[in-house]
This record gives C-alpha cells, sequence and structure tokens, in this order.
C-alpha cells in the first residue's frame, strides 16, 4: 500500500474514526488522564446533561492543587477543587489516586508509572505537558476545557493532522549534560516555535540511550518548542519500564501487546517535514536567562548583549526580558546569585532525577532555601528507601510531598516578588513561579549544585572537586 | 459559543513574542469557574499594579485602546500552558479576533471553542498593522471571516487561510459536540474493531 511510515503515521491512521470537511479527522482517543483542574469540566458537562462516556478509559489524580507540605488546604476555593475531583470521579466510576494514596502524584508522573501509557496509543490530558507520555511511543497532547469536555463525552476529538518534525541526537553524552540540557538546548537551536504545527520524534543513539525517565523529560519540554506532541519510538527499554505495571497487559495479553508494539517504530526511509541533527559532543550543562525557554545557553556563557542583538524587535525582547530577570547584559552566567531553588515538576521529579540531585548535594550544605518535591508517593517512597531523604534533608533541603508545587504555583508554592530561583521545571516565563519570581531553568543536578553554592553553577566543578 | 462572521473595530497592537498563557491569565486565577469576570482578569499582572491600580503603560489601559474588540500580536502568541482561560479572558474582555503570525496550537485551538478567531497573517504585515496602530490609537481593523480577509486602517486587503471546517462552525456558532455525536454509529463501529485489534487495552 503506502510507502515508508514514520511513527506518528503507524499511530494516527488507526486512530481516525472519519474525515470531516477540509482535512480535519475525528481522532479516536483511546485514554484520557484527568488532574483536579479538570472539576469545571465535569460541572459544566453535568450541566450539559452529558455522560462520561468511557470512565473505564480514564485515570485521575490530584496535583496542581494540592498542597506540598503537611497539613490541609486554608483556602477554601482551592481546598474544593480537590474535593470535587474526590466526588466527581467517585460518582462517574473513574479510578482515582487522591491525597493519602500512595499512586497520587503529578499526572504525568502517575500515568506512566501505573502502566496507564502505552506504546501506540492515543492519550490526551488537559494539560500541556502531557506530550511527556510520548515519550513511551504513543501520541499524546495537551487539550483545553472544551476538548476535555469533547473527549470525556465523545472518547474522540476533532483534530487536523499535524507534521511530523525528526530530531537525531547522536552521540555520548559529555559528562555533567543531563536529558535536560539535551532538550534545554534543542529548544534554544529550534525556537520556542520551531515545532508549532509539528509532533517531534526524537531519534537518534543518544535517545536510544535513554533511560524511560530521561526519555519524559525530553519529551515534556516539546510544548516549549511549541510543538503539541513528542514521541520516541518504543524498544526494549519501554518494555521493561512497563511490565508488570498496575494497568499494563499482562501474560497473553502482553506478548501479544509486545508484538505490536514492536512494529511501530518508523520505517527506514520514511519522510519527514522537518529534520534536525544534534551532535551531542557539543552540548554543555545548559541554563535560562530569560523568560522564554529558549533563552537558554551552557553553563560557561554570559548574558547576552540587546546591542548584538539582529533587529530592533529582538533587541527591545532582550532588553525587555533582562529588565524583569534583574540582569545586566554580557554578566557570566556563574556569578548570578539565586534566591532559592526548586528540585520537582512534571520535567524532573523522578526517581533518577532525585537521585542525580542528591549525588551532587551529598555531604555538602545548602547555602539557600532549597525543595525536593517528588513526583509522585511511589517516588517519595522509594527514594526513602534508598536514603535520598536523608541526603536530601541533611544537606538543608525541604523534602516535600508530591505535586506540581513551585512549576505553577496553583497551590499557592510561589515565591517572592525578585526571587531568582534555580528551577528542573519547564517555564521561565513572567510570574510562573509567582509574581515577579525570576526563573532559571536547570537539571536536577544543576539545581542541586546552585542550593550549595548559591549561584548559578557548573555541576562539573563541584564534581571534580570531589573527586 | 457566539457566531463570528465580520467584525470592524478598534485594534491594540501587543508587541512582545512569545506571549504565554500564563501572561495572559496568571494561574492563580484558574480555579474560578468561567465567568464574565474573566475580562478583568486578562493580562492581570501587566495591567495592574501591586495595589491593583492601572499601570499606565500598559497599552491595554490607553483610552484609545480600552475598547478595543481586536488584538494584534507577535509570534507564538498563546504560548505554553493549555488553559482555555486565556480565551476564556479574552473573549470577556471583548476580544473577538486575534491577528498575529504564528500561534501556540493548543491556544489556537482553544480559540475556535469560544469563539475567538485566531488570523495568521505574514510577519511583515502583522508588523505594519502594528506600526499603523501605534501611529493612529484607537484605528478600526477589520476582520471579515466570510471573505477570509483582513482591512488594515490604511485600507490594505489581506486575505488569510482558515480551516473550511472551523470557520463553517464560527460563522454559525456552533460548536463539534453535536457534529461529533450524530457520528456515534461510526464511533462504536471504530471502538469493536479497535477492541479486536488492540485487547490488550481492554479494562
Amino acid at each position: 500500500m503506502t510507502g515508508p511510515r514514520t511513527l506518528f503515521e503507524k499511530i494516527w491512521a488507526p486512530h481516525v474514526v472519519d474525515e470531516g470537511p477540509g482535512g480535519m479527522s475525528l481522532l479516536y482517543i483511546d485514554r484520557l488522564l484527568m488532574h483536579d483542574g479538570a472539576v469545571h469540566t465535569f460541572d459544566r458537562l453535568r450541566r450539559a446533561g452529558r455522560a462520561v462516556r468511557r470512565p473505564e478509559a480514564i485515570a485521575a489524580t490530584a496535583d496542581h492543587y494540592v498542597p506540598t507540605s503537611a497539613g490541609g488546604i486554608a483556602d477554601p476555593a482551592i481546598r474544593s477543587m480537590v474535593t470535587e475531583m474526590d466526588r466527581h470521579t467517585r460518582e462517574l466510576g473513574i479510578p482515582y489516586f487522591g491525597p493519602g494514596d500512595a499512586r497520587q502524584g503529578i499526572v504525568h508522573v502517575m500515568g506512566p508509572e501505573q502502566g496507564f501509557t502505552l506504546p501506540g496509543i492515543t492519550l490526551v490530558c488537559g494539560d500541556s505537558h502531557t506530550a511527556t507520555h510520548g515519550a513511551f511511543g504513543c501520541l499524546a497532547f495537551g487539550i483545553g476545557a472544551s476538548e476535555l469536555e469533547h473527549v470525556l463525552a465523545t472518547s474522540c476529538l476533532w483534530q487536523k493532522k499535524p507534521r511530523a518534525m525528526r530530531i537525531r541526537v547522536d552521540g555520548p553524552r559529555p559528562p555533567g549534560v543531563a536529558a535536560k540540557d539535551v532538550i534545554l538546548s534543542v529548544i534554544a537551536r529550534i525556537s520556542a516555535a520551531g515545532g508549532t504545527g509539528h509532533v517531534i520524534e526524537y531519534a537518534g543513539s543518544t535517545i536510544a540511550a535513554m533511560s524511560m525517565d530521561e526519555r519524559m523529560t525530553v519529551c515534556n519540554m516539546s510544548i516549549e518548542a511549541g510543538a503539541r506532541a513528542g514521541m520516541v519510538a518504543p524498544d526494549e527499554t519501554t518494555y521493561a519500564f512497563l511490565a508488570g505495571r498496575a494497568f499494563a497487559p499482562t501474560g497473553a495479553r502482553w506478548e501479544e501487546a509486545t508484538a505490536f508494539w514492536r512494529t511501530l517504530p518508523g520505517d527506514e526511509g520514511a519522510v519527514f517535514d522537518a529534520e534536525v541533527a544534534v551532535d551531542a559532543a557539543t552540548l554543555a550543562p545548559t541554563v535560562t536567562w530569560g523568560t522564554s525557554p529558549q533563552e537558554a545557553l551552557p553553563i560557561t556563557g554570559r548574558i547576552p548583549d540587546p546591542a548584538d542583538a539582529p533587529d530592533p524587535a529582538r533587541r527591545a525582547a532582550v532588553e525587555r526580558m533582562l529588565a524583569y530577570m534583574g540582569l545586566a547584559a554580557n554578566t557570566p552566567l556563574t556569578a548570578i546569585k539565586v534566591d532559592r531553588v526548586f528540585v520537582g515538576s512534571c520535567t524532573n521529579s523522578r526517581l533518577e532525577d532525585l537521585r542525580a540531585a542528591a549525588a551532587v548535594v551529598r555531604g555538602r550544605r545548602t547555602v539557600v532555601p532549597a525543595w525536593a518535591v517528588p513526583g509522585s508517593g511511589l517516588v517519595k517512597r522509594a527514594a526513602e528507601a534508598e536514603g535520598l531523604d536523608r541526603v536530601f534533608r541533611e544537606a538543608g533541603f525541604e523534602w516535600r510531598e508530591p505535586g506540581c508545587s513551585m512549576c505553577v504555583g496553583m497551590n499557592g508554592d510561589t515565591g517572592r516578588p525578585g526571587e531568582r530561583v534555580a528551577s528542573t521545571s519547564n517555564r521561565n516565563f513572567e510570574g510562573r513561579q509567582g509574581k515577579g519570581v525570576r526563573t532559571h531553568l536547570m537539571s536536577p543536578a544543576m539545581a542541586a549544585a546552585a542550593a550549595v553554592t548559591g549561584r548559578l553553577t557548573d555541576v562539573r566543578s563541584l564534581v571534580a572537586e570531589g573527586g | 459559543m457566539d457566531a463570528f462572521t465580520t467584525l470592524t473595530a478598534a485594534a491594540v497592537p501587543l508587541d512582545a513574542p512569545n506571549v504565554d498563557t500564563d501572561r495572559i491569565i496568571p494561574a492563580r486565577f484558574l480555579h474560578k469557574p468561567r465567568g464574565p469576570e474573566f475580562g478583568r482578569l486578562l493580562f492581570h499582572d501587566l495591567r495592574y499594579d501591586e495595589d491593583g491600580r492601572e499601570r499606565a503603560d500598559f497599552v491595554l489601559n490607553q483610552p484609545a485602546f480600552r475598547e478595543a474588540r481586536i488584538l494584534v500580536a507577535a509570534d507564538n502568541f498563546g504560548c505554553g500552558s493549555s488553559r482555555e482561560h486565556a480565551v476564556w479572558s479574552l473573549a470577556a474582555y471583548g476580544i473577538r479576533a486575534v491577528i498575529a503570525p504564528s500561534f501556540g496550537d493548543i491556544f489556537f485551538n482553544n480559540c475556535f471553542k469560544v469563539g475567538v478567531l485566531p488570523v495568521v497573517l505574514p510577519a511583515a504585515t502583522v508588523a505594519g498593522l502594528r506600526r499603523q496602530l501605534h501611529a493612529m490609537p484607537g484605528a478600526p481593523v477589520t476582520v471579515d471571516l466570510e471573505a477570509q480577509v483582513v482591512v488594515g486602517p490604511d485600507g490594505a486587503r489581506t486575505s488569510f487561510a482558515v480551516d473550511p471546517f472551523r470557520r463553517e462552525g464560527l460563522l454559525r456558532g456552533q460548536d463539534e459536540m453535536a457534529l461529533t455525536l450524530e457520528r456515534e454509529p461510526a464511533i462504536a463501529a471504530f471502538e469493536r474493531r479497535r477492541a479486536a485489534e488492540a485487547p490488550w487495552l481492554a479494562r
């Protein structure tokens, strides 16, 4: 029939229920993940008198509004987001992992952890970081409230077929270069709009060598490059991660599933609409300096000078960012002092992320307030079993309860105006971590390094020092 | 959803690229259910200072732009978070069309669900429109969805592309739910086939 197909095409085509006018497709959605931000959508659905079409295709948790410290939620409006989530899911028969359940966590940590996320499926969630799940070789993307209501009622979405982009990263990663550095470097290169209208497939030997936690970090930030979805072809690493997880198939079903999953990787010679190649050897630990994730530089660099901007619009944008960030042109990045550190978020709150941060802080002391917020109750438990909580606490970190926390600040975990935060989250937007808060994005190891020195720091210098 | 056919109104220029949905509406307001108060929350932290007073230097607070119904923005407008609240706040304020060289994908989709028309025009055209609006504050722009054309303050006409499916929905003010529900037999048939082909997804 057709010629060689990409991974994306192999997932897209079998999910088209019907073609609408003008190239819109009615796409079937296999699975839906929900979080506590979706409460009002349940209300609207009910007011419209519509039923949830397939409660069994949904899993839900609470992450955006949950407190990450002990004790309840003081604000009744915020508290009701969590209690209402509990009520709606209970009444509708939707599996829900709420506060007090060890499986509760950031929705993009919980889904893969439970084996709810599987290769070859379509998966959506009312959150732009749904791209995370593409690490398993599925088509996963974020949607708005109206689309969420539509999926709840019909298990389908009208979609325009995106274009396919391949980003190949090849070669061994130099020491100190984490998955976060790979994706920040990619975004810096293709820009915050570089992936708009595309699904990105990450390929190449560097990606193939990554663990699932690392692939999730990469796919997670696809939206920061403008792409609604990012994906990695499933392989033995994927299957080894999924085997035995709660929602994953078992026995004969597992055999059938893996046999099918092995057919998913793109065919030799499949054509992409856009291609980008990155040599991993050129990468270094990376931090952002501005208010868009594309404003990322190797830690050895300096703050850009607006005078060097290629045009007046860019000059104005750089000046505005420097003003918001409280930074002067040409300052070495390693001279920038930070006020606090956040290790967490759907980008970097998994066990390997916590291990990477703990390895840097072990035997050292933080000099600024620092938080470690595990991605789920199960991540927290696993980290504690390895003693990572002690490492963090002994270094002066706060070891907190799972949730989105300071990545989005909707639960009240925010910085103070003017505070500068070294953060493992995904967005350095104005006001993202609180009004007037200045965010520098980086890997867990780099954030840990900033915590123990009080400034942006090349983690390689600490590791060398420590032998 | 309100229909959108054609609109001639004052347009407001917003020059910054990469205006994310956090800036359009900060996260701390997202627990509120959709309502008219979202108009006041639009660009909240850009519009108001710490004490809740209007910042005179923000473009929407300038007299000529207060009644704007069209926003002319820069590259990658609406990037970031999927919050539909960003479109709700634009619509509640009265902005019914946004013109930009490019949009965040999720924001772009959300616009059509709320009855706000996102129009993609070439970067040079959009920059030209913004320049005219700065030079002639309060000057009108026309966005005609039927004819698929934007008319600038100088009378220059630029046609734009829009998916026929989405155009039809906006012109009629009709959301997609009814259209999908009509296809229930096709969805049910698809599900039977899928259950046979991918039995490991059954739960």
